[in-house]
């Protein structure tokens, strides 16, 4: 009986809305690859959202689909964005990006948003997150708390972006431990908590330690709490689900960004933009720093301190990849391109990567 | 703990939920109806039991939580496809769509919320035996439940009269209902059976596997289960088989991939399904035994003449 007031009344303020404050406020549209209760990508995308209508008030109004999927879904759901008078729309999924260029000529006096993508047009952004750096830092306190030596990581498809972090994270516990040894495996999932929770009871049993996840659900640490281990949290703080296990978790924050682009759509300054922003722009934030002594914590915030002041580069050389071939000399860093491609293992990497 | 118990404590966790929902989905398919909806039922399971479990406190509380839940979903479907005879494959598939997006939108709220935990079984003495001990005697009450629900279930079918009338109405719906026997109402009850277990099955994802609830969460465990039983050629003890079997191959995956042999993972993502068809196909090859095994009736609506 109440969800059908709920909805009544839903329906009811969606109406007026439409009615009488059509002309009034500035809409901003968003779609999600995943439902917002999946507690990881497309959560973190919606609350990214809820920070714009929170900065911005009442000047805007935000709508939003989810569960979209990508390709011809994508494309009617950016479609009845437009048509429902939204003046940028964000499209928060690697997949959406031929959609959103197509969707994007055909109506030239509206902004895109894309994320994770690299085409972009006249009316077409790209933003993505560094990740990798927050890997850098779990990576140092995993060489650190580990008993072992060996960290387990639970990962989900080969795609840069996932390799990039299993390197990030290998380059940051190795220049604590050289010999720190990681094993790898791979679910072909970004979601399955079953799936997820198997991995990581099957990569303690072979002498992990510690557990990182590049999955989305919070069942691994939800294991590594009932094992007595630490682990890493993803994507959101999974503090609750580990309170004496995890150390702490990189968390997308996208809120500073979508609020600064709506801004800047508001007021006519937003312009075709490619931002890849990591610590220094907020993007990616570290969890608090919990059940770990006070010297690791000093290091994990002297790094965290560094790699935003630019001082720090994880993927500085010298970096040799798993067949021990010199891949950035010292005093070199890899470049953009190559991360951006990343298809190989640093050295070190107790596992061959699936093509 | 050794390799070995710790290789079998996991490969049991998996197999358990695929177990549960085959079970009960082959006594609905003995009957004659076939239900694709086995995936949202879970879902559904699975969410009162997270939400049953989070304001109670009391796993058990969630276990029936679970069972009523899958109970609930099913009566539509029972209401439309027996009383008035829709198509069984769009209704199921209606079910499955409804199951995931109810769970959904009710179990917004526990999102992100730690749950029970269903409490392990301690016998004294018996759960101490070294390796035995861990892996025979120290499970939570669902997995004993899904090895005696196959045992009542194969005693049903095959001894029972009632067994005999039920598989009788998969077989022949006409004839069954010419000799006397209620094939509805016998159908009811088999697709409320059905209902219970897959949301048993549920529940035991979110108060056991993973004590949480978030969306989505079978990931498709219901359609394993569903397929388990068609290739089981609907024999309960070769359901278990092929759930373990099923269990085994997916755990050894993630096995031979932490050990770094180099396997490629997308192969052996997809070999527990490729090991569990084949398997199931090599030891069903005799059609004569396979088609007395097939409910004949599977699907085809009822509407008795009168």
């Amino acid at each position: 009986m109440r969800k059908w007031k709920i909805l009544a009344a839903a329906a009811a303020l969606a109406m007026s809305a439409g009615l009488a404050h059509a002309a009034d406020k500035f809409k901003a549209g968003f779609i999600y690859v995943g439902p917002i209760g999946d507690h990881g990508w497309s959560y973190q995308h919606n609350q990214g959202r809820l920070a714009v209508n929170k900065a911005l008030g009442d000047a805007v109004q935000t709508t939003y689909l989810e569960k979209v999927g990508e390709g011809a879904d994508a494309e009617r759901a950016l479609e009845r964005l437009v048509r429902a008078g939204n003046k940028i729309i964000f499209a928060t999924s690697f997949g959406y990006m031929e959609t959103v260029l197509k969707v994007a000529k055909r109506h030239p006096e509206v902004k895109f948003e894309h994320a994770t993508g690299y085409k972009r047009a006249a009316n077409v952004a790209t933003y993505s997150s560094r990740f990798y750096q927050g890997r850098y830092i779990i990576g140092q306190i995993a060489a650190k708390m580990s008993k072992k030596g060996m960290a387990g990581y639970i990962a989900s498809f080969p795609i840069p972006e996932v390799v990039r972090g299993i390197n990030a994270f290998l380059l940051g516990a190795q220049s604590v431990n050289p010999d720190f040894k990681l094993k790898v495996v791979w679910v072909n999932s970004w979601y399955d908590p079953g799936k997820e929770a198997d991995a990581a009871k099957v990569l303690i049993s072979q002498g992990a330690d510690i557990l990182t996840q590049h999955t989305d659900s919070s069942a691994p640490m939800q294991v590594a709490e009932e094992k007595g281990i630490h682990a890493f949290g993803q994507a959101s703080d999974m503090i609750k689900f580990g309170p004496h296990a995890q150390l702490t978790a990189i968390i997308d924050n996208w809120g500073p960004y979508y609020v600064k682009r709506v801004k800047a759509a508001m007021d006519g300054t937003w312009k075709s933009t490619d931002t890849w922003g990591g610590l220094a722009e907020g993007m990616v934030v570290m969890a608090p720093y919990t059940n770990m002594p006070e010297d690791v914590k000093k290091m994990a915030e002297a790094t965290q301190a560094a790699i935003k002041a630019g001082k720090l580069n994880p993927f500085a050389g010298p970096i040799y990849d798993q067949s021990g071939k010199l891949r950035a000399k010292k005093g070199e860093a890899l470049d953009e391109g190559t991360l951006l491609g990343m298809n190989w293992y640093v050295k070190g990497v107790d596992d061959k990567l699936p093509k | 703990m050794t390799m070995l118990q710790a290789v079998l404590l996991t490969i049991i966790t998996a197999s358990t939920p695929l177990l549960l929902a085959a079970v009960g989905e082959l006594v609905v398919e003995r009957a004659g109806v076939l239900n694709l909806g086995v995936e949202g039922m879970m879902a559904a399971g699975a969410m009162a039991a997270f939400a049953a479990g989070h304001y109670t406190g009391n796993p058990w509380a969630g276990v029936l939580a679970g069972a009523l839940a899958g109970m609930i979903m099913v009566l539509p479907f029972a209401f439309l496809t027996q009383t008035l005879a829709t198509n069984q494959v769009a209704t199921g598939l209606a079910l499955t769509l409804l199951g995931l997006g109810l769970s959904g939108l009710l179990g917004e709220s526990f999102v992100g919320q730690p749950g029970v935990r269903l409490p392990r079984l301690h016998v004294p003495g018996l759960s101490d035996i070294p390796f035995i001990g861990p892996v025979v005697f120290s499970h939570d009450i669902l997995v004993y439940a899904s090895f005696a629900l196959v045992a009542a279930v194969a005693w049903f079918l095959f001894g029972t009269r009632a067994g005999l009338i039920l598989r009788a109405i998969g077989v022949n719906h006409a004839a069954a209902h010419a000799l006397g026997y209620p094939v509805i109402k016998v159908r009811y009850a088999a697709i409320l059976f059905g209902g219970a277990l897959a949301g048993l099955a549920g529940a035991y994802l979110s108060l056991s596997y993973t004590p949480q609830w978030i969306e989505n969460m079978t990931a498709g465990r219901g359609w394993i289960a569903l397929a388990l039983v068609v290739f089981a050629t609907w024999r309960p003890l070769r359901v278990l088989g092929g759930a373990y079997l099923f269990g085994a191959v997916w755990i050894m995956g993630l096995y031979v991939q932490a050990a770094g042999f180099g396997v490629p993972s997308q192969l052996l993502t997809a070999l527990p399904y490729i090991v569990t068809i084949v398997a199931l196909v090599i030891i069903s090859r005799n059609r004569t035994l396979t088609l007395t095994n097939t409910p004949a009736s599977i699907g085809i609506p009822f509407v008795p003449d009168r």
